[in-house]
């Protein structure tokens, strides 16, 4: 999975977690945080939907680097280099 | 007509209904309620579960989205969903100016019958698929099957800050969080109170499960005619889900604002069978009623309709009516109903819905039926029973809610006209 597939399955994970929200104008270097209303729960499962779809294993250390879309799909490309989509 | 008993508190230590919000199986405001309990019209449908499979029960399908956000739904519970909407609901219909109203003299007293069976199922359910890997067990876990969610959800979505949390108590836990907030009212813990019981029972399969296994589940091949309380032809329960929460206030306040009153709160009472897990106790249920006609100084004679528990067991029905009997005989002019048989045993709702249903009685005089009595059970046969059709009763002062659950739980509300 490249970087353009990573960003796609973000978007998919945000849109079930974040159900109300326009997601279309979503700018890539700004903080998800401002743009979303989201909380630490809603972190929580983005980091659980890529456990239950990937088995990618996201340390509590590491959390920070899903600020931004773009902090997110560099963190994860190699973590996510060798998988298929889904 | 009654000598109106509460007129001998002051009117700060009277308790009075001023709104009403309910989701039944067969009404999404109490106007519907009413009018099916007036015409015959069941809630109870077919209905799947895991690993019961097909099975009936009393479903409701009120407007979730109309006070919540989807991403509220996805993170939180049916029960609280449920609550939401009757919380909102009740709050619109007492027409209270809400903005300004302050909020943390709110208190949310919700009965309910369990929580957090719904929840853990899923999450078992889910987890199985990971070969039962804790690392997949959700985070929201915990904060949905708290005993208090139900009604935390409903200070989150409302912003009220007073007290919160849920009055566990069995099937009688619908009258139990409306005395609740009676109590609290008249403790000047708050001077608003959202009261009454939730239950998003249909989504446990344990429920029916559990129900199967004591043989008290219901079946029928027309789905209506499944509950049956006091017909001989009664098999069980018939679960349902639902809610119905007052605003309850004093009536030194309700005069105040002018709102429009459905009754006072004139007694209650609850005690304990202590006498075995799951069968009723005839006598502590009746010692329960008489105690609250004692508390409301009111006799047996000045009750207009007592709403029955009777769920459609074989056993419990008839230990009701022996309760019942032992209390109202010679009482000629009190007739008795039953909201199960419309919809099902809403379990943690049940108490409070039953009532709902039979307060527009105070404004129009009809007592609605019990439904589905082909043949009454001669063990049932109460006199002033209201079989099947609605009957007009001129005047209703007095309206008697019994609710009785597991362990030996009972539950009497009183409300009487103002």
């Amino acid at each position: 999975m490249g970087p353009a597939e990573i960003k796609e399955t973000i978007l998919d994970i945000l849109e079930g977690i974040a159900p109300d929200e326009d997601l279309s104008g979503l700018k890539d270097d700004v903080p998800l945080r401002e743009q979303l209303e989201l909380d630490s729960m809603d972190f929580l499962d983005i980091v659980m939907e890529l456990r239950k779809r990937y088995r990618v294993q996201i340390p509590e250390d590491d959390y920070l680097e899903l600020a931004t879309m773009n902090s997110t799909v560099n963190y994860l490309t190699p973590l996510m280099k060798d998988l298929e989509k889904v | 007509m009654i000598a109106n008993p509460a007129t001998q508190r002051p009117d700060h230590e009277r308790i009075v209904i001023t709104g009403v919000g309910l989701a039944a199986p067969n009404g999404n405001s109490l106007s519907e309620f009413r009018e099916a309990l007036l015409n015959g019209r069941s809630g109870v449908s077919e209905y799947e579960i895991r690993y019961v499979g097909k099975t009936l029960a009393g479903v409701c399908n009120f407007d979730e989205l109309r006070y919540q956000k989807k991403k509220e739904l996805r993170r939180g519970t049916r029960a609280a969903s449920v609550g939401i909407y009757c919380a909102n609901e009740a709050v619109k219909d007492a027409g209270l100016d809400w903005p300004n109203v302050d909020k943390s003299m709110v208190g949310i007293y919700i009965g309910v019958t369990e929580h957090g069976n719904v929840e853990t199922e899923n999450e078992i359910y889910e987890l199985r698929g990971f070969d039962y890997d804790t690392k997949f067990w959700s985070h929201h876990h915990n904060p949905r099957t708290v005993a208090n969610n139900p009604a935390g959800e409903i200070s989150l979505n409302m912003g009220i800050t007073g007290p919160h949390y849920t009055v566990g108590a069995a099937c009688a836990a619908g009258n139990a969080g409306l005395i609740q907030g009676a109590q609290m009212l008249r403790l000047g813990e708050c001077d608003v109170a959202i009261a009454g019981g939730v239950s998003e029972s249909v989504r446990t399969f344990g429920i029916f499960a559990s129900f199967a296994s004591q043989g008290a589940l219901a079946a029928h091949a027309e789905p209506a005619k499944a509950s049956r309380p006091f017909d001989t032809e009664r098999n069980g329960i018939v679960v349902a889900e639902g809610g119905c929460l007052y605003i309850l206030e004093r009536l030194s306040d309700a005069k105040r604002r002018g709102a429009k009153i459905y009754g006072e709160v004139a007694g209650y009472a609850m005690n304990s069978d202590a006498s075995d897990f799951v069968l009723p106790n005839p006598v502590r249920q009746a010692e329960c009623v008489q105690l609250a006609l004692r508390r409301a100084r009111l006799k047996p004679q000045q009750v207009d309709i007592v709403s029955t528990h009777a769920t459609g067991t074989s056993s419990g029905d008839v230990q009701e009516c022996m309760a019942l009997r032992s209390v109202f005989a010679g009482a000629e002019s009190t007739w008795f109903n039953n909201a199960k048989s419309f919809i099902g045993h809403a379990m943690g709702a049940a108490g409070s819905l039953e009532l709902g249903g039979n307060l527009p009685a105070f404004a129009d005089g009809v007592c609605h039926p019990t439904i589905n009595v082909d043949t009454l059970d001669p063990e049932c046969a109460l006199d002033g029973l209201v079989v099947n059709e609605a009957r007009e009763k001129n005047r209703v002062d007095v309206i008697l809610n019994n609710s009785f659950g597991m362990l030996g739980i009972n539950s009497v509300v009183i409300v009487t006209r103002i």
